[in-house]
């Protein structure tokens, strides 16, 4: 199956493992989007990962929302780790969701030029 | 603990909005605790503001620290090397720790960036209530353990008033009626008569009525 090149993926043994600063940081070093993949929820093998996950998207969500930036550029989602084709199928839907927002408005303006 | 809780991000970037170079400087007593101003949270707020400022194509360079405390003066002392460097320093204790910064460090623009709210502790994971007012005069033992003055919105000490509605307090449904709990507790116990003594009214002068505090310890001064 096929997904854009433009992800950049970085593996965690369980989505609990990524904290606000992390998706943070994505956005500062000039992601135009971050998105968090977990398992399905009921499913964490650590029972609460992905649910506490969800919870620090929504935080982010709520930053870009005060700094006037589009909440859709941070997201969570939920999936099987046997379901490959599902993964290639987000890896594209947020990549075509990024596209049509444009660059982000946090990167610096050489960048922008590019 | 003292339970505190960041400002509005609109808030702080305001104070910086002239500033290209500050530091933050996070604690890791209470406001750790609370996860208000611990070391994540400076980092998180730096992010924040960094994000907010490379939006406005105005960026800003901002050093993190956390000390052990800003209350005691050897920890603000850590400080001193480089606190000149800054064209602002954010505090992110409880109001104690601006306050002893600014006072240390009298030339530097020194801000608050927690709203500091309550002594209380944890009911669950992310949830913090009131449950100290530092009177000043500690008697929960005369109350089934509950503390009246603190947990009461007017602060009664002889009884519900009647406002008390289905265990709750009147101003909101999220607030228990303490005196609902205090008699619940007593008659539980068979104790209930315990609040018929009858005891001098409450001298407050121990409390903020009486004044800013000192405690002084003559054991440990050198």
């Amino acid at each position: 199956m096929q997904y854009p090149t433009n992800i950049e993926i970085i593996r965690v043994p369980c989505t609990g493992r990524v904290d606000i600063i992390h998706l943070l940081k994505a956005l500062e070093d000039g992601a135009d989007g971050v998105y968090v993949v977990g398992c399905e929820e009921g499913d964490c093998h650590y029972l609460t990962g992905n649910l506490k996950a969800r919870k620090r998207v929504e935080y982010v969500k709520k930053v870009l929302e005060d700094l006037g930036v589009e909440t859709e550029r941070a997201a969570m989602y939920n999936l099987s780790a046997a379901q490959g084709p599902r993964f290639a199928e987000i890896a594209r839907e947020f990549t075509d969701i990024i596209k049509g927002l444009g660059p982000s408005p946090f990167r610096k303006p050489a960048a922008k030029a590019a | 603990m003292i339970v505190a809780e960041r400002k509005p991000i609109e808030e702080i970037l305001e104070m910086v909005r002239d500033f290209k170079r500050i530091l933050i400087v996070g604690c890791k007593g209470c406001v750790t605790v609370c996860n208000a101003g611990g070391r994540k949270e400076v980092g998180i707020l730096a992010s924040i503001i960094r994000l907010a400022r490379e939006k406005d194509q105005n960026p800003i360079d901002i050093t993190e620290e956390t000390l052990e405390r800003q209350c005691d003066p050897e920890y603000i002392e850590q400080l001193a090397d480089t606190a000149g460097e800054y064209e602002a320093i954010l505090s992110m204790a409880c109001s104690v720790g601006p306050q002893f910064i600014s006072a240390r460090f009298p030339e530097a623009r020194v801000f608050p960036t927690l709203n500091t709210e309550f002594m209380g502790g944890a009911l669950e994971h992310g949830v913090w209530a009131e449950f100290c007012q530092g009177c000043g005069n500690c008697k929960i033992h005369l109350f089934g353990g509950f503390c009246p003055i603190a947990r009461c919105s007017k602060s009664l000490l002889n009884g519900p008033c009647g406002g008390s509605s289905g265990g709750k307090c009147e101003i909101s449904k999220d607030v228990d009626c303490v005196w609902h709990l205090i008699v619940e507790k007593l008659m539980k116990e068979g104790k209930l008569d315990q609040l018929t003594q009858v005891k001098p009214i409450k001298n407050w002068s121990t409390s903020r009525d009486g004044g800013p505090r000192k405690v002084v310890r003559e054991d440990l001064k050198l």
